[in-house]
């Protein structure tokens, strides 16, 4: 990788050189973090409308732990992925450890509080509001889910970019389930520690500087397609 | 409609993005790999980027290397995680053997560690005698301590020194910070403490500031690191063909001439002796 004394030329210089280390370590970030977003989705968005639309004895306990659970130090949910997926684990049997699989599992238990507490906020307000017509619609709570989620599309893109943002700044989980190994779990975080703790700052930063700007084209990409949604759809 | 098509096209990105997770295009593990548990001084110093791809030329097998502090290491070991383990703790090594978890441990290679401070030297440390005595300078100035305090190797070494010294290392002047050597010798830069570091790290450290090797050379501060082989009754999962032959690469004329070759800024980092006669091992 380019040596430079500042870290905005040593960005520049990883940006126009196009290094496959570079790339690869782009590439495995970027596919780490989005499946662990696509999945933690999947799970928490109709986790949060459920929880929104549904009265039950303890609701307000799972309430507050799930927002509790959005401050989850990543460190803790590396280590519980760690003790879960190690050889003398319950899942070591999958021999994950170490590979990007297991950097993807302690991700999604990271943004599925995330994505379920700020899902069901939203949920609850919409609900709120259209409750009455939704009941003359005959729809059962269970319909409603889908439709409420629909409707509420746009703000649920920013808690999703939200997730999203939360699985590709943490290094605690994924340098303690993927090891930071060379050319196999290295992302762009673990790699910014490793040159930090050579007393590489310039490439460093540079690193940061690179994996700040892919966050703002995963973002400004997500804000164009709800722009688009929004005008097709009116 | 809409509704369902969005979930399904969500649910297919899911599947494609899990399934290039699983396939081997980007990991390199369509070769043969081992998995090895090692210390970040043999990572930093760029030792590794060295002399794997030798020894993945000459054999085929790939090393992952998790590189973490000998205690962590060990620990990774010791729950089945990893199949093959290199470090620098002897003692700590030789227990490991004797309690069952590795067959086999010999010396690989050695380096020395290196008392760095401010440039001034304000202890006056670089006159001292032995490295006891300069801890010892350093404690009856209290100067501030930058310790690794992360039962690593270095800081097993380094409490080892204070011991000898006859000091029970405390006070607001030393500092414990629970991190890796590159990230200590920062931290140690930012307030011109006195650290100990093994010279590897040291030399191939780029944000140096004020501080200089001040003191080096007593036998005491002499770094032994070990390959040990791991218990195939204890760990029947683990890749021990692959991680004998790296075991056996390290110990071969090869891998120590790899290790003797290896220079960062002209400098040999790491002296190999392994003498294959001095291996301990245990009967299986």
């Amino acid at each position: 990788m380019p040596q430079h004394d500042s870290a905005l030329a040593t960005a520049l210089a990883l940006i126009l050189e196009r290094d496959p280390t570079l790339l690869g370590i782009v590439g495995l970030s970027l596919q780490v973090s989005l499946s662990a977003v696509m999945i933690a989705a999947l799970v928490a968005l109709p986790l949060g409308a459920a929880l929104a639309l549904w009265r039950f004895p303890g609701r307000g306990v799972l309430v507050v732990a799930l927002n509790a659970l959005m401050g989850l130090p990543p460190v803790v949910a590396g280590l519980a992925v760690y003790l879960l997926l190690s050889r003398a684990g319950p899942l070591g049997e999958l021999g994950l450890l170490f590979t990007p699989g297991a950097m993807v599992v302690a991700q999604v238990m990271l943004v599925v509080p995330i994505i379920a507490a700020l899902t069901r906020q939203q949920v609850e307000e919409l609900h709120h509001e259209y409750h009455e017509q939704l009941r003359s619609l005959g729809l059962s709570r269970a319909r409603m889910i889908p439709t409420l989620l629909w409707d509420a599309r746009v703000g649920l893109l920013t808690v999703v970019l939200a997730g999203f943002g939360r699985a590709s700044a943490e290094v605690g989980a994924v340098m303690i389930v993927g090891g930071n190994i060379d050319g196999v779990t290295r992302v762009m975080t673990t790699a910014i520690v490793l040159e930090t703790s050579k007393g590489n700052l310039p490439l460093a930063l540079g690193l940061g500087i690179v994996l700040l700007g892919l966050v703002a084209l995963v973002n400004a990409a997500a804000h164009l397609l709800g722009e688009t949604a929004r005008r097709r759809l009116g | 409609m809409r509704i369902t098509a969005t979930f399904a096209s969500f649910t297919t990105a899911a599947a494609i993005g899990l399934a290039s997770i699983t396939t081997p295009a980007y990991a390199r593990d369509d070769a043969p790999y081992i998995t090895l548990a090692s210390t970040t001084s043999t990572q930093n110093s760029g030792l590794f980027d060295a002399i794997i791809p030798l020894f993945t030329a000459a054999s085929g097998i790939d090393v992952h290397v998790v590189a973490v502090g000998t205690g962590q290491a060990f620990e990774i070991a010791r729950r089945g995680d990893a199949d093959s383990l290199l470090v620098h703790d002897t003692a700590g090594e030789q227990g490991f053997v004797a309690d069952g978890y590795a067959s086999e441990r010999a010396d690989v290679m050695y380096n020395d560690f290196v008392l760095i401070g401010p440039a001034d030297d304000p202890a006056g440390i670089a006159d001292a005698e032995t490295a006891a005595a300069a801890f010892a300078a350093i404690a009856e100035i209290e100067a501030p301590f930058a310790s690794r305090g992360d039962d690593s190797g270095t800081n097993r070494a380094e409490l080892r020194l204070w011991d000898a010294a006859g000091i029970t290392p405390e006070g607001e002047w030393y500092r414990e910070l629970g991190s890796g050597m590159g990230a200590t010798l920062n931290t140690a830069a930012g307030m011109d403490a006195y650290v100990m570091s093994d010279r590897a790290t040291w030399v191939a450290f780029d944000n140096r500031q004020h501080l200089d090797l001040l003191f080096e050379g007593d036998p005491a501060l002499f770094n032994q690191y070990g390959s040990l082989v791991l218990s195939a009754s204890k760990y029947p999962h683990l890749k021990h063909d692959l991680a004998r032959q790296w075991h056996d690469w390290l110990l071969s004329d090869d891998g120590q001439q790899a290790i003797a070759d290896f220079r960062v800024k002209g400098q040999q980092l790491f002296f190999p002796n392994a003498k294959p006669d001095a291996r301990t091992s245990t009967a299986e």
